[in-house]
């Protein structure tokens, strides 16, 4: 593995064994004074984020720091980024300076698959971090962890993912992961925001979530995009969040076993309750913690090994 | 020190064997025999046990711990520790310590999957901790071990078994208890094979097939 671009690249074994990794992380790290490992001593990761970004810039950070790489931030604003310079030459300029790994978030869907390939020849890995409403393959990896750690095997259990389908990295990404390990998936979303050629997507398409939610083992509730809607996509927040909105009442009609997944930012009250955000069935924090030995994984596995040859 | 043994052909060509199932059970209990003399294992906790014997749990926990570097450190360390607890009556805390994250030579293999350290619930703190491994060779395992363990607490004394030691060493790092010690060449691979592992009990001596067929001729 050299570059981590889409989660389509996974397949089931390479996927199983990120997150296998990422539990012994996680359980290597547990109870530790000194969370500190030095597997990627003298190794430099940069993250260059073009897209505003909390838990997925921190987490990749804190990832690098505890495998004792040494991290590097750049932020479109404070880099010759705005001073024109475009995405190639700063990603070339960064793998000169020794590089051995971006992080790339950038609005335009596909720019880390550029990135990779003008990186071509320089060993230098690419990750992406969020492009644009394309993939988010770390998102994705920390809710299967996620869910792996509160339903056990994946195989056979049944997924929704409800909300803005559309503008959401976060669902394709989980889609074509959570196949891959063998689970059903569910989209559940107004026609409006659901993608064109969603029926070769291999999932189930729904519009009515009361109708869903007993069957699922897990939901995943989607933040709606407001950033990336140029236009009407329903008619109110409030309507909106009366027919797709997760609230007290649909967390009932969930199995007692099902699990509630959100991948932050969250719009409480848009298209989660506080109540259930904040209940004992959501697992928000799990997943933000989960993202940390995630990313140290796929670090692990893009870094710490000889070469790209498996 | 051991004849190179010219006997135990195994089906494999190149493959001889130097140690049975037979063989590496007596060796095994040998080590747990020299780790109960070296460390006064029974000494310590019999006068204790002694003069309380109603709670002999609580009272002064068994100063030894055995930790087993995977895959096959970590069956040695349990079948030692129940040796031990055979001949002196005494249950040695066991652990496994992957060492994986702390190698020094990650970057020229390709990605190894993760083994789980487990360490025994008292930690290892103040504690005599015995690493245990199959085959001792160039050392590296050994120290990646010992920063593994700088990590986890501070044990009062840090020693070392291994079922074979081969040679080679490219650091200097020795065993305080050795179940075979086999004069081997870089060439050759010593293969220890463990019924909780590989379904039998044997260690055995590989050699390239081309040196194998050579030495074959000059017989």
């Amino acid at each position: 593995m050299k570059h981590l671009l889409s989660t389509l690249d996974l397949d089931a074994a390479t996927a199983t064994g990120l997150l296998d990794t990422a539990a012994e992380l996680k359980a290597t790290l547990l109870g530790r004074e000194v969370r500190k490992l030095p597997t990627l001593r003298g190794r430099t990761v940069v993250t260059m984020f073009y897209e505003s970004s909390t838990r997925t810039r921190v987490s990749f950070e804190v990832a690098g720091k505890w495998m004792s790489a040494d991290v590097i931030n750049v932020s479109a604003g404070g880099s010759s980024v705005g001073k024109g310079e475009s995405l190639r030459d700063t990603a070339l300029t960064l793998s000169a300076a020794g590089a051995d790994c971006v992080i790339l978030r950038h609005p335009a869907s596909g720019a880390p698959q550029r990135l990779a390939e003008w990186l071509e020849g320089t060993g230098t890995g690419v990750v992406n971090a969020g492009d644009g409403m394309h993939e988010h393959p770390t998102q994705a990896l920390l809710d299967a962890a996620t869910l792996r750690e509160r339903l056990g095997e994946l195989a056979g259990r049944r997924i929704g993912i409800v909300g803005d389908v559309l503008h959401s990295r976060v669902a394709r990404s989980n889609v074509h992961l959570l196949r891959t390990l063998g689970a059903d998936v569910v989209l559940v979303a107004p026609p409006t925001l659901l993608p064109a050629g969603v029926e070769h997507w291999g999932v189930t398409v729904s519009h009515e979530l009361d109708a869903e939610l007993p069957t699922s083992d897990a939901v995943m509730m989607l933040r709606v995009q407001a950033e990336r809607m140029h236009g009407a996509f329903f008619p109110s927040a409030r309507e909106y969040s009366i027919a797709y909105g997760l609230n007290e009442a649909r967390l009932r009609l969930l199995p007692e076993h099902a699990v509630v997944l959100h991948p932050g930012p969250m719009l409480r009250g848009m298209e989660i309750a506080p109540a259930v955000a904040d209940s004992s069935r959501a697992a928000i924090t799990q997943q933000v913690s989960n993202g940390v030995h995630v990313r140290m994984a796929v670090l692990y596995h893009l870094l710490a090994t000889g070469g790209g040859d498996e | 020190m051991a004849p190179r043994p010219r006997g135990g052909v195994t089906g494999q060509a190149g493959e001889h064997e130097l140690l049975s199932a037979g063989d590496v059970a007596r060796t095994v209990a040998r080590m747990a025999h020299q780790i109960i003399e070296k460390t006064a294992l029974d000494a310590g906790t019999a006068s204790a046990k002694g003069s309380a014997p109603a709670s002999p749990a609580s009272s002064e926990p068994p100063a030894v711990v055995l930790l087993g570097i995977p895959t096959r450190g970590a069956p040695l360390a349990r079948r030692l520790a129940e040796r031990i607890a055979t001949f002196a009556g005494i249950e040695v805390p066991t652990g496994v310590l992957d060492i994986t994250l702390y190698r020094d030579d990650l970057r020229r293999r390709p990605a190894r999957p993760l083994e789980s350290t487990r360490l025994p619930a008292a930690g290892i703190d103040d504690r005599l901790v015995i690493l245990v491994d199959d085959v001792l060779y160039s050392g590296r395992t050994i120290r990646a071990a010992l920063d593994a363990l700088r990590d986890l607490g501070r044990p009062r004394a840090v020693q070392l078994a291994v079922l074979v030691d081969r040679g080679h060493r490219e650091l200097p790092i020795r065993a305080d208890y050795v179940g075979k010690n086999v004069p081997t060449a870089r060439t050759e691979e010593v293969a220890v094979l463990l019924d909780e592992v590989d379904a039998r009990d044997a260690v055995v001596l590989r050699r390239p097939a081309r040196q194998a067929a050579a030495e074959e001729d000059r017989a």
